[in-house]
């Protein structure tokens, strides 16, 4: 079944074409990647289906629902969460008031105090942080705070989740643990859509992938056959 | 072990806060006229402190628009005084300043930082300028008579005024919407993708706290059975709220009532010097601000823990 899918998705930056005319769907309970080089457009795409910025053109359905021009706040309780490329967690507050806010907002209407704590908790230790559930986000490391993100975006009880470059800036071992949490969130039976740079990981976890080069889908299929297309291949090394 | 420690001084904030109500409540008939007065003026700039830092200490939105809504406060009470009895008088007035309030948190909403500041600023100053534009032109006159209430019914109506603003920020700041007032002033973006409807949350809050400035504008008039544009929205109505929170300590709903009760006592005091008043207040302020960024709460912490040392 299909949970998200998009027709002739197209941004314009004044002159400049950020995504253009990209059709695509996700289905439920798969994770896909969307990978590309540096300004292909990938972020732009993920803000214009969770609302930061309105299309130029086209149509984002989620389950059905057409949801193109949706505010931020009311995609995220149509049950769509996101975690950002550059981190945004709150940073004078603890890593579990971060969580905590997601849970209290959300999708979810009139938790009260008590079982959105629980469910924080529950989140923080999900996503291996509950040791530091007191400390202040800004004191936490870049991986840490990523963990935060996620607990935060889970907290508002997606069905799909898009994780923008979780695995950017982690040391090897830390990369290891992530691909383990996502899968662990598949698990769950979130969709999960990313953006990633890693391509190791990127290529071990996701059932399908999508990519993107000048804001145009050039490419789509399962990790081998995009490992080795030959149009990929020319766009990330050149000829 | 550690919750009923916390329960306990729980218990005793409590009962301190009791004792010091019951003081309040009848300390008019035992002290001179002047301690009264004394006391009415540190009700009205807390109010207008606690209102402030409610909406704009978590935020970090600088709202310089207090005296727009202390001042339309006074303009229903010029307008309506006569007709309506005095609590409806005061209701409307603080009513008038949530409406003007909400619309502003409307108009306002895209702007951040010094933007916001300004902008809030020219409201001020404009609305002072088209009320007395107004006034002048099409009533044909500058300022308005006032009716008087008695000394005492305004001291008890500052006086509740004052309980409800403590309690209302008190309980919006424990509330998911207190949480969320501090996630808009970390990361707005962020807030607004995990569900919370940033604007709205914002404009409602920042009426909400308007509210009671309003209030008491419509109250504190009376007092002074004469207003006019230039005292009504006395643009520094609007810096001082500012001043006493961060003097007092932003983080702390008690660091801005103590900022805004020692900051009035010591502009009373220092009166008795008409000469050096200015000099000698920015000296204490500056002081405070660059030995103790955390404010008077911060002295008081430090103090606190240094004895405990010792």
């Amino acid at each position: 079944m299909r949970i998200c899918e998009g027709e002739g998705v197209t941004k314009h930056f004044g002159g400049l074409a950020a995504v253009v005319n990209v059709d695509f769907h996700i289905n439920q309970g798969e994770i896909v990647g969307l990978i590309g080089p540096n300004g292909a457009g990938k972020t732009t795409f993920f803000n214009l289906i969770s609302g930061a910025l309105a299309t130029t053109a086209g149509v984002i359905r989620f389950k059905g629902e057409n949801i193109t021009g949706l505010k931020p706040h009311q995609i995220c309780k149509r049950r769509v969460a996101r975690t950002f490329q550059s981190v945004k967690v709150f940073s004078n507050m603890t890593a579990l008031e971060n969580v905590l806010l997601g849970s209290l907002f959300g999708a979810s209407i009139g938790t009260c105090m008590p079982d959105a704590n629980a469910e924080a908790m529950e989140l923080l230790e999900f996503v291996g942080l509950s040791a530091k559930k007191g400390n202040l986000a800004k004191d936490l490391t870049i991986a840490n705070q990523k963990r935060v993100e996620v607990a935060r975006a889970l907290a508002t009880k997606p069905e799909l989740l898009l994780l923008d470059e979780v695995m950017a800036g982690l040391n090897p071992t830390e990369v290891v643990q992530v691909i383990e949490l996502i899968k662990k969130i598949r698990d769950k039976g979130i969709t999960v859509f990313m953006i990633e740079h890693v391509m190791k990981a990127i290529m071990e976890i996701s059932d399908r992938i999508i990519v993107l080069h000048h804001g145009e889908k050039i490419a789509e299929g399962p990790p081998e056959e995009i490992a080795t297309s030959q149009e990929v291949i020319k766009v990330y090394l050149g000829k | 072990m550690h919750i009923i420690r916390a329960n306990q001084k729980r218990f005793f904030q409590l009962l301190f806060l009791i004792f010091i109500l019951i003081i309040l409540v009848i300390i008019p008939g035992y002290v001179p006229v002047y301690y009264v007065s004394l006391l009415l003026s540190i009700f009205k700039y807390t109010v207008l402190t606690v209102s402030w830092a409610t909406f704009c200490g978590p935020t970090g939105y600088i709202s310089l628009a207090s005296a727009a809504f202390l001042g339309t406060g006074m303009y229903v009470t010029a307008l309506i005084g006569e007709k309506v009895p005095l609590p409806l008088v005061v209701l409307f007035g603080g009513l008038a300043s949530f409406l003007l309030a909400l619309l502003v948190g409307l108009a306002s909403l895209r702007i951040r930082g010094i933007f916001f500041a300004i902008f809030t600023l020219g409201l001020s100053e404009g609305l002072r300028h088209f009320i007395n534009w107004w006034e002048i032109s099409r009533v044909g006159r500058q300022g308005r008579w006032v009716i008087s209430a008695p000394n005492t019914t305004i001291f008890y109506t500052m006086l509740i005024i004052l309980v409800m603003t403590v309690l209302a920020s008190y309980l919006i700041r424990r509330s998911k919407f207190g949480l969320a007032l501090r996630g808009i002033g970390e990361e707005e973006e962020a807030a607004n993708h995990i569900g919370i409807n940033v604007n709205a949350v914002k404009a409602i809050t920042f009426a909400v706290t308007s509210f009671w400035i309003g209030a008491t504008g419509a109250i504190i008039v009376t007092q002074w059975s004469y207003v006019d544009t230039a005292t009504a929205f006395d643009v520094s109505y609007s810096f001082t709220p500012t001043l006493m929170a961060l003097f007092g300590g932003i983080g702390q709903i008690y660091g801005w009532v103590l900022g805004s009760v020692v900051f009035t006592i010591i502009t009373e005091l220092l009166l008795i010097f008409p000469y050096y008043y200015m000099l000698i207040f920015g000296s204490i302020i500056i002081s405070v601000f660059l030995f103790f960024p955390s404010g008077l709460v911060g002295v008081v912490q430090k103090w606190w823990k240094g004895g405990l040392v010792e």
